[in-house]
């Protein structure tokens, strides 16, 4: 079957793209990893109107039910794969299925930047994590790591820094980066040791983390620690996608209609080059994007 | 007959909340372990799981990791 849409991706973006699509009683599917993409890991929320206050994981339920009501067919847990076009048609390929459209919506989001190094795949839960949220207070009463130097690392560091028994902060830069009030007091902290200019090199251990190598000032150190909490941003999903443009970040381009560079092929939210990535931008696009491929469908029918 | 469910958490981590969450929608009754203020279950965990992401749901005996929906309807058996 082919499917007048299919939205890839369900944060606020895709959600909000799949309700409109609904509304406007398109035959279409969602196809996604997740649901609630990057929303889920927020804490408090406090500038998504109509809400003074909620979590993220509150308001990531309220964007699914919000869908559900609407009985949208979203295939969960499917990567996209390759994303062309045969004869005007958008192929959709999935580690499980091949799908066909008249238009797409790209709604992928963002990820964790990885380090790259080796030990990283290894180690990744057994040690080494992308959310010190989640995983913070299993270090309770060990030495840990983070590594970056912005704000995320930052918020990081002041969570740990109450529980770990030691906390180095691996910064590839001559100083960190994020906010004064957080840096000064992560800067007081007597268990906290900042090491700028230091590039990770290998999460070494056994069946768990022991250490990290660190390379600075062309040595290279083995630091003992348990914890390894990589904080050194977000890339954008959109390597399936190569058949758009993106920029030099890996974002894909789109007009002010989210229109990719290939008719019939929109994006919306965080893995397009739209200025801010927040809530409430990323669900507007996604509105955005749904009636223009509404309005491209009605104009090639 | 009802399961012995066990949910290991952290109360910061989302996927966690959103494991409870779902299992309270479907009226399943499970233990919650806040593995960050017990570090007994905290070994506990990393040993039944092999590893130390949060969440782990146990499902008579059955080990989760992470909260995969489809594995733990397919282990309720809901």
């Amino acid at each position: 079957m082919v499917y007048d849409l299919i939205v890839i991706g369900a944060g606020p973006s895709g959600i909000t793209a799949a309700v409109y699509a609904a509304r406007k009683e398109m035959n279409f599917i969602v196809l996604t990893g997740d649901i609630g993409g990057q929303t889920i890991w927020s804490g408090d929320i406090e500038n998504y109107t109509g809400y003074q206050f909620i979590t993220g994981p509150e308001l990531a339920a309220k964007f699914e039910d919000h869908m559900r009501t609407y009985g949208i067919s979203v295939k969960e847990n499917e990567k996209v794969r390759a994303i062309e076009k045969v004869a005007g048609i958008i192929r959709v390929e999935t580690d499980k299925a091949l799908y066909e459209a008249k238009t797409i919506i790209i709604a992928s989001g963002k990820t964790s930047k990885e380090l790259g190094v080796p030990g990283e795949k290894e180690f990744r839960n057994k040690g080494l994590t992308y959310c010190a949220t989640c995983d913070g207070p299993l270090f309770s009463g060990k030495p840990v790591a983070i590594i970056g130097g912005g704000n995320s690392a930052l918020d990081a560091a002041l969570q740990l820094m109450k529980i770990a028994t030691k906390v180095y902060i691996i910064n590839n830069r001559a100083e960190l980066i994020g906010d004064a009030v957080m840096r000064n007091k992560v800067e007081s902290s007597s268990i906290v040791e900042i090491m700028n200019d230091a590039n990770v090199v290998q999460i070494v251990g056994d069946k768990m983390v022991s250490g990290i190598k660190v390379l600075r000032h062309g040595k290279e150190s083995l630091l003992p620690v348990e914890g390894v909490f990589v904080e050194i941003g977000l890339v954008p999903n959109s390597k399936f996608a190569d058949i758009v443009d993106k920029n030099e970040l890996g974002e894909i381009k789109i007009t002010s209609y989210n229109e990719t560079s290939s008719p019939g092929i929109f994006a919306a939210g965080d893995v397009t080059n739209v200025p801010e990535k927040q809530i409430v931008i990323a669900a507007g696009e996604g509105s955005k994007a749904s009636l223009g491929a509404f309005r491209y469908l009605s104009r090639n029918r | 007959m009802a399961k012995n469910v066990t949910v290991y958490s952290t109360p910061t981590c989302p996927f966690c909340i959103r494991a409870k969450q779902y299992l309270k929608e479907n009226s399943i009754q499970f233990t919650d372990i806040d593995v960050g203020a017990n570090p007994e279950k905290a070994e506990e965990m990393i040993a039944k799981s092999g590893q130390m992401g949060v969440p782990v749901i146990e499902i008579d005996g059955n080990i989760i990791i992470g909260f995969d929906k489809e594995k733990v309807k397919s282990a309720l058996g809901i």
